[in-house]
């Protein structure tokens, strides 16, 4: 589904690279699951990913399906189905929420040739998956994540993904900024979308999430690169040893 | 010395190509404000107060030629149900304007009663004007006033069923119109006056509003598409106790405008809401002036001005608000803010606050800046193309200035109007 090849990326601006030759490939129907230190380029292949300005690709490939996700613009990759929930969802005022997602899942079934949805069935959906994610009528309404709390924002993220119901799901850090309660709600929002054709990526520092968001397979990212694989368990030993063992192991 | 020469010579030019309706109960106000332009002469490129507009085609004999936009659009307000005024290159046209006769309201056009020796209008004619011409003085107003051609004088004692329409359509190249609109508002009545359109090559327009006490006086403007035409347009207002003023102008092209909006709030607990939006593109310039003076406690005035400008174009803000001494309580609000689209726009902002009381609250900003790069990321993520990504961003920032105009349909309207601006921008 999604296929990482040795990708560098360094910033536009100024001569510092991040990612120093990333390899990953998620399948469909699988979780996984990118953890690291701060400061590791987890972002940042969220970012380059989806097509976000100031990076610069130096090497290496991503492919989603066979489409090569490094040649097309950031509306071309969300309409073949990427998404990326960001780690800090952004704030648009003026524009409704609702206004905002009915342009976005038209928009994209339009890139694909598909007949738009009418406004009655946008209406009957959206209200139903909002429901499942505690997010009221009100919250519809409101300008897109202004005035938002930060569990409000990422339930919001969620609420997209549901509306669009992309491919290949990206979840940066989707688990800051969370209690208890709304960290269930989300991974239940997540898990309730997980299905045989539809791959996950999930960026998170800590491994609770991992708790209610079982990974298939688990990544360290440490300086630009993942330094290692394992099953579920890999966040087990993060949580108990914290980084500094592995990369002190793989070092 | 010798520019001052010259300007003097330009006036006098500018008065010498003029004629003044003679006779009748506007002669004395009309050789006032004839007096006072000549005291003061037209501006001049190094005034104060036209620093960022060049008012030299405002101010000659000759018209700058205009060529006519023609569209198969439907015109603005078609559909709200509205008493129509039709005015071409600022020429009456009785046959497509309504029988003037409303329910709670009277209506007279200047020219067809300026004969007469006395009329209502009498003491407010030039009067608002006047008082608006200090501290800083305004000739184009004066120069109006002493020779507006025609106008519309509206009184009105009630509840009219339908807001009164001005129709300004611009067929001639050249022309010059000059238009002076008289408004009173009697204690307790509420009025909506609608205006659109291009109206002439140049266009210098005057309204003046008194809203007695408790009256309410609601004003949406759109100027029309003409790109050429040029406009310098003064609303003079003065506030009642506990009354309302509202006004909000869209501006959607257009080489030159300049619309000076001038409200003293001089009663008690009175209300005064100055809104615009303008879209810019190219060879455009408009100038948004407005100057509000807090006379009476306990009053509220809102400015809220929005202008989009793309391939060079410029935009003006000047906006002051002034409290006199023993004006408590006030409550002065103004924001101003453009979006650049590119770099060669530009826009310039001059706000002021002048206050002479202890116990107020007032507040102003002025912002300038391109589209918001990760709101614009953010969207596109989600599958909204670059074009249609900004065009939402862009109605977005405009809209809290369309939200100004109290009702709802008209607002709509305006905001399809813009949305249609920017469709076709980029089709
Ligand atoms: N636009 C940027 N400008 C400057 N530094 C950046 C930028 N994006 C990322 N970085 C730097 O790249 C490194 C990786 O950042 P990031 O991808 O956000 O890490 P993570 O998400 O793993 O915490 C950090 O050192 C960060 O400061
Ligand atoms: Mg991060």
């Amino acid at each position: 589904m999604l296929e990482i090849k040795n990708l560098h990326v360094k910033l536009e601006e100024e001569d510092k690279v991040i990612l120093k030759g990333v390899n990953l490939t998620v399948e469909a129907g699988k979780v996984h699951a990118i953890m690291g230190p701060n400061g590791s380029g987890k972002s940042t292949l969220s970012y380059v990913l989806s097509g976000r300005d100031g990076y610069e690709v130096t090497d290496g490939s991503a492919h989603l399906g066979d489409i090569d996700l490094l040649e097309i613009e950031p509306e071309e990759r969300a309409a073949a189905g990427l998404f990326l929930a960001f780690q800090y969802p952004v704030e648009i005022p003026g524009v409704g929420n609702m206004t905002f997602l009915r342009t976005a899942v038209n928009a994209q079934r339009k890139a694909r040739g598909e007949e738009e949805m009418s406004a009655a069935e946008f209406l009957k959906v959206i209200r139903a998956r909002a429901k499942d994610l505690k997010i009221d009528a009100e919250m519809l309404k409101r300008p897109v994540n202004v005035g938002f709390s930060g569990g409000e924002k990422k339930r919001n993220e969620i609420l997209q993904m549901a509306m669009l119901e992309p491919k290949m799901c990206i979840l940066d850090e989707t688990d800051s900024g969370l209690d208890v309660d709304a960290m269930k709600l989300v991974s239940e929002g997540v898990n309730a979308l997980r299905s045989e054709g539809r791959g996950f990526l999930v960026i998170t520092h800590y491994q609770r999430l991992l708790d209610h968001i079982k990974p298939d397979v688990v990544h360290i990212m440490a300086d630009g690169r993942i330094v290692k694989t394992g099953g579920p368990e890999l966040a087990l030993e993060v949580e108990t040893n914290g980084y500094a063992d592995i990369l002190s192991e793989v070092a | 010395m010798a520019v001052a020469q010259s300007m003097t010579e330009a006036t006098d030019d500018r008065i010498a190509a003029l004629s003044m309706p003679e006779g009748g109960w506007s002669q004395a106000a009309r050789r006032g404000a004839l007096a006072r332009l000549q005291d003061m002469g037209l501006p001049k490129r190094r005034d104060e107060y036209w620093k960022f507009t060049r008012p030299d085609t405002l101010n000659t004999v000759a018209v700058p030629e205009a060529a006519i936009f023609e569209h198969d659009e439907a015109p603005v307000f078609g559909e709200v149900d509205r008493l129509k005024v039709v005015f071409v290159d600022g020429v009456f046209d009785a046959d497509a304007s309504d029988d003037l006769s409303l329910e709670g309201i009277e209506i007279d056009r200047l020219a067809a009663v300026a004969k007469a020796d006395i009329h209502w209008a009498k003491e407010l004619y030039g009067t608002l004007e006047t008082a608006g011409q200090s501290p800083v003085a305004r000739p184009h107003a004066a120069l109006n006033t002493a020779f507006a051609e025609d106008g519309v004088l509206i009184r009105v004692t009630g509840t009219p069923s339908k807001p009164v329409s001005l129709i300004y359509h611009h067929r001639d190249t050249t022309s010059d119109a000059i238009l002076h609109h008289v408004v009173r508002v009697e204690s307790g009545a509420s009025l909506t006056v609608l205006e659109n359109g291009p109206a002439a090559a140049r266009f210098n327009k005057v309204m003046e509003v008194d809203v007695a006490d408790g009256g309410i006086f609601h004003h949406v403007r759109a100027q029309g598409r003409d790109h050429e035409r040029r406009a310098v347009t003064h609303i003079f207002a003065r506030l009642g106790t506990e009354s309302v003023f509202k006004t909000f102008t869209l501006t959607v092209n257009g080489q030159l405008t300049r619309n000076e909006c001038v409200v003293e709030l001089t009663g008690d607990d009175a209300v005064a809401h100055v809104a615009g939006a303008c879209v810019g593109d190219g060879d455009f310039h408009h100038d948004d002036t407005v100057f509000i003076t807090h006379d009476a406690v306990n009053c509220e005035s809102r400015q809220v001005f929005k202008k989009v400008l793309r391939n060079g174009a410029t935009g003006v803000f000047q906006g002051k608000i002034l409290v006199r001494e023993g004006a408590q309580k006030t409550d002065g609000y103004q924001i101003s803010q453009s979006l650049l689209l590119d770099e060669d726009s530009q826009f310039l902002a001059k706000p002021e606050l002048e206050i002479y009381a202890d116990d107020v609250a007032c507040s102003h900003g002025s912002t300038s800046g391109a589209i918001d790069e990760d709101a614009l990321f953010y969207l596109r993520s989600r599958g909204v193309p670059e074009g249609p990504a900004t065009d939402l961003l862009t109605l977005a920032f405009l809209a809290e200035a369309v939200d100004e105009i109290e009702d709802e349909a008209i607002s709509e309207e305006l905001v399809n109007r813009l949305r249609g601006w920017l469709d076709r921008r980029r089709s």
